[in-house]
């Protein structure tokens, strides 16, 4: 295969990816939102992890990114339950009404 | 132009534009949305990085368990009133300042190329064989525990949804 | 890298070898070991206590006659012996050994043996004290710090038993503590004699920074090499010689040795007359090679030495305390010896020290049998006809004054007769000093003589009441006695050290007058005071102003109040108020407003708003990766 793209195509499309969660994490008020851009922020760092491991002929990136995913549906599952669980108390998800650690 | 580098371009570019969209849009249904389909393009990008079996986990279980999931909380949460809410210039300045400096610092560092390890092994096909027989033998406690991990989020999230948080 | 217990055990080696080098840590760590288990274990049985502290000193002189006779016998040179103590790299290196070199086994003998006969005559004078106990672990302790003194084989160890002695005569001065003038008395000796130990410790310093090492053999060995300039050769001289002004109460220093005398007696006689103010002079010849090279210095010794002699034989012509008046002569002595180390002399200091401290020993016991057997009266115009009454005493007495005035054949016309020799040749003006204290010595000591034991009895009941004192008292006053008598004959102390200097001839003339001055002095104090009913007012009537002044010991004690009330009162002010204004307000004020200001801005950043954190958590990366990567 005589491909013209490199290791930084790929890491420099992670990054932005990445740049584009935290932007989004900061910018949002919605916690579902904010949520989804962690989930941006969780694929840029899989896209990085697949780029090495294959630029590197290593599979253990592959390995590492099966358990991100797994770990990932977890976090999801339990931080929506918290979301939902939140919801009950304040009838609102907006972050801006989170401002104590009591509820 | 070959057709691999031609999906490459294809792919990134919609799926950043899937992101920008995603942060984007007050509509959370909307985002959510996107997020699938940027969760496709990721599969897409996987899939030219010959990262065979993980592309696919990334369609089933990103965007298809978790996606419902986060689409199945929004209906059930009904949240109209909170949607519509304007982003506050503070927020929208510090986030894009902080994405900036990151995509500045990006570009200071991979201005050089960076070469690959030397000493890897064979070429990469990711298939199914070749991701999975370290799970069986190197990676078999973390692989465990994972497991483990899955059934008491699945615990915790059955104790968070009951009514009454005691 | 020898361990101390090695050391020891070959030690024991050794003497089965017949070299006693062992039996110098016993001589130095018994009185230790007794004070130590007196007050730890014994201090409800006072026979015990005495019994512990008396039997440790007696070890310790019986094994330095020991020592002194194996050297004297078979000429057995010690090698010196030393543990290496504290070793901080390459620079400091702090040893703990002993020398035992003539000099310091002639102290050692001085040390225990009057040191023996004073812890006898205790068990005597302190009978029935509720503290009696607590004496003797002070005096043992006393002595423990002493022999480290006089065994010492490097600066810091003497440094460090310097300030032990201190230590242990401030406790003993304080004795009496329930007493507001001895617990004061104890304060102020302790004090000044601090203000020459910083001195002294300067110049250890100081030629440490030089030198690179404590140690006297090797500092010895180095000075010639060293090419020190002669400002700081003298400047090291005269500040070591600080420590023994402090500690031998030379002038401007003296005040608190007649204050000292607040003690009970037998520590008057041990400590402030016969060892502890003798440690300073003892320390001078120890580092002779040290002054000796520094024209300035021993001259600037040997004036401070004549002046605090004259001073303080003016001063105890108009005392009236039986004590005080053996206080300054003290003072008059020890600037005797003082003077004669500056005049190069250091073997002549020793001899008068060594016959001084037993004729001052001897004398302050006596004084004190006649104060318990006046019941603690201690003012020589109550005093009076007292020598039918107490016959040993009186002759033992009047043995010590006679030796205190050097009058042949007794020890201290041996001593005195060299230093004032010394002084002829070396110095007139020192020689005129030297030879009026030696006049006034008698005139002084006679005085005391003639009115405590002649004429009528002033206080008729104590008179009627007085007693010779118990044998436990008059045995030690026998023994110091014969000492007194013996000690100068034939040279032999000075022939112990290294032979003196050949005098010269002198003059049929000079010998004579040196005999004959103090004769003077005794004759001129029996027609004043050789009456039924003596007093002091001819010779008020004679020195007019002058007597005032004398009588008032020259207002040192004035002025120095007048010092601290003034300048050290201004200083205090000052750093008073540097303390409240600028460290308190400024310092410790400024700092806790400092701290809550800070925590009230920092507070800001804890507004709970999680889009605020994520903001910050996002520039802490970036600012994390820019430093850790990019830069």
């Amino acid at each position: 295969m005589t491909s013209a793209l490199t290791l930084n195509h790929y890491l420099i499309v992670s990054g932005l990816l990445f740049a584009l969660g935290i932007a989004g994490v900061i910018i949002r008020r919605n916690a579902l939102v904010i949520y989804m851009a962690l989930e941006m922020n969780l694929n840029a760092a899989n896209l990085a992890l697949i780029a090495f491991s294959k630029f590197n002929r290593i599979i253990d990136g592959q390995i590492l990114v099966f358990f991100i995913i797994a770990i990932a549906a977890a976090e999801v599952a339990v931080g929506l339950a918290i979301i939902v669980a939140l919801y009950r108390r304040k009838q609102s998800i907006s972050v801006d009404e989170l401002t104590t650690m009591r509820l | 132009m070959n057709i691999h580098d031609a999906l490459f371009w294809f792919f990134s570019i919609a799926m950043l534009a899937c992101g920008l969209l995603v942060i984007a849009n007050r509509n959370p249904v909307t985002s959510a949305m996107f997020l699938v389909l940027l969760f496709v393009f990721m599969a897409g990008l996987f899939l030219l990085l010959e990262a065979i079996f993980i592309a696919a986990i990334q369609v089933l279980v990103y965007a298809g368990a978790v996606m419902v999931l986060f689409l199945f909380v929004i209906m059930l949460l009904d949240i109209k009133a909170s949607e519509r809410r304007k982003f506050k210039i503070l927020g929208v300045v510090g986030g894009i300042a902080v994405g900036l400096a990151f995509v500045w610092e990006l570009v200071i560092i991979l201005s050089q190329p960076i070469e690959p390890l030397a000493g890897g092994g064979a070429e990469l096909h990711g298939g199914l064989e070749e991701v999975v027989k370290p799970f069986f033998a190197h990676y078999m406690l973390p692989f465990e525990v994972t497991a483990l991990l899955l059934l008491v989020a699945m615990v915790g999230v059955v104790l968070l949804s009951k009514k009454e948080l005691k | 890298m020898n361990h101390w217990l090695l050391n020891y055990s070959v030690d024991w080696g050794m003497r089965n070898g017949h070299t006693p080098i062992c039996s110098v840590w016993i001589i130095l760590f018994a009185p230790l070991v007794a004070a130590a288990l007196i007050a730890l274990v014994t201090p409800k049985w006072k026979g015990v206590s005495a019994a512990l502290s008396i039997g440790a000193i007696a070890l310790s002189f019986a094994l330095s006659m020991g020592l002194f006779l194996v050297f004297a016998v078979k000429h057995i040179a010690h090698q010196p012996h030393t543990i290496q103590w504290l070793v901080v790299g390459d620079a400091v290196r702090i040893e703990f050994g002993m020398i035992t070199d003539p000099l310091a086994m002639l102290m050692l003998l001085v040390v225990t043996g009057v040191g023996l006969a004073i812890h006898v005559y205790s068990l005597g004078y302190m009978k029935g004290d509720p503290g009696f106990s607590r004496f003797f672990a002070c005096l043992s302790l006393f002595t423990f710090s002493m022999l480290g003194i006089v065994l010492s084989n490097n600066f810091i160890q003497i440094f460090i038993f310097w300030e032990l002695v201190g230590a242990s005569s401030y406790l003993l001065i304080g004795f009496w503590f329930e007493k507001p003038s001895a617990a004061e008395a104890g304060k102020k000796a302790f004090l000044t004699t601090r203000i020459g130990d910083v001195g002294m410790m300067l110049g250890i310093l100081l030629l440490w920074s030089r030198a690179g090492t404590f140690n006297f053999a090797e500092l010895q060995a180095k000075l010639p090499s060293l090419g020190l300039s002669p400002g700081i050769l003298a400047l090291i001289g005269v500040l070591i010689f600080t420590g023994a002004v402090g500690k031998s109460a030379q002038v401007p220093l003296h005040v608190w040795l007649p204050d000292a005398m607040e003690g009970p007696t037998p520590v008057s006689a041990l400590i402030h007359a016969a060892t502890m103010v003798a440690a300073g002079v003892y320390m001078l010849c120890r580092v002779s090679w040290l002054i000796l090279p520094s024209a300035t210095a021993l001259h600037l010794i040997a004036w401070i030495g004549g002046i605090t002699a004259i001073m303080a034989a003016t001063i105890a012509i108009a005392q009236n305390d039986i004590k005080r008046i053996l206080a300054y002569s003290t003072l008059s002595q020890l600037g005797y010896m003082v003077m004669t180390v500056g005049l190069g002399g250091p073997t002549q200091a020793m001899f008068h020290l060594t016959t001084h401290a037993f004729f001052k020993a001897l004398l302050f016991l006596g004084a004190g049998s006649v104060i318990v057997a006046l019941h603690h009266e201690q003012d020589i115009w109550k005093m009076g006809g007292l020598w039918k009454k107490m016959p040993i005493t009186f002759w033992t007495f009047l043995i010590g004054t006679l030796a205190l005035a050097g009058v042949p054949p007794l020890s201290g016309f041996y001593s005195k007769d060299e230093i004032l020799l010394l002084a002829f040749e070396k110095s007139t003006p020192l020689f005129i000093m030297a030879i009026t204290t030696a006049f006034l010595t008698a005139y002084y000591m006679g005085r005391e003589v003639f009115v405590v034991f002649f004429g009528q009895p002033r206080d008729r009941h104590s008179y009627d009441h007085a007693h010779e004192s118990p044998l436990v008292m008059t045995l030690p006053l026998i023994f110091l006695a014969l000492l007194s008598i013996v000690a100068g004959w034939h040279g032999r102390v000075p022939d112990f050290l290294g032979a003196l200097p050949e005098t010269g001839h002198h003059s049929v003339l000079l010998t004579g007058g040196l005999i004959a001055v103090p004769l003077f002095g005794f004759l001129v104090a029996a027609t004043i005071y050789w009456k039924p009913e003596p007093s002091d007012a001819p010779v008020k009537a004679a020195l007019g102003q002058l007597w005032t002044w004398v009588e008032n010991k020259y207002y040192f004690d004035e002025l120095y109040a007048w010092i601290v009330k003034y300048v050290q009162g201004t200083i205090a002010t000052i750093c008073d108020l540097f303390d409240r204004w600028i460290l308190q307000r400024l310092g410790i004020g400024g700092l806790s407003v400092g701290t809550g200001l800070l925590g009230r801005t920092v507070r800001l950043l804890q507004t709970g708003s999680i889009s605020g954190y994520a903001f910050l958590v996002g520039l802490g990366v970036t600012v994390i990766i820019y430093c850790v990567v990019v830069r």
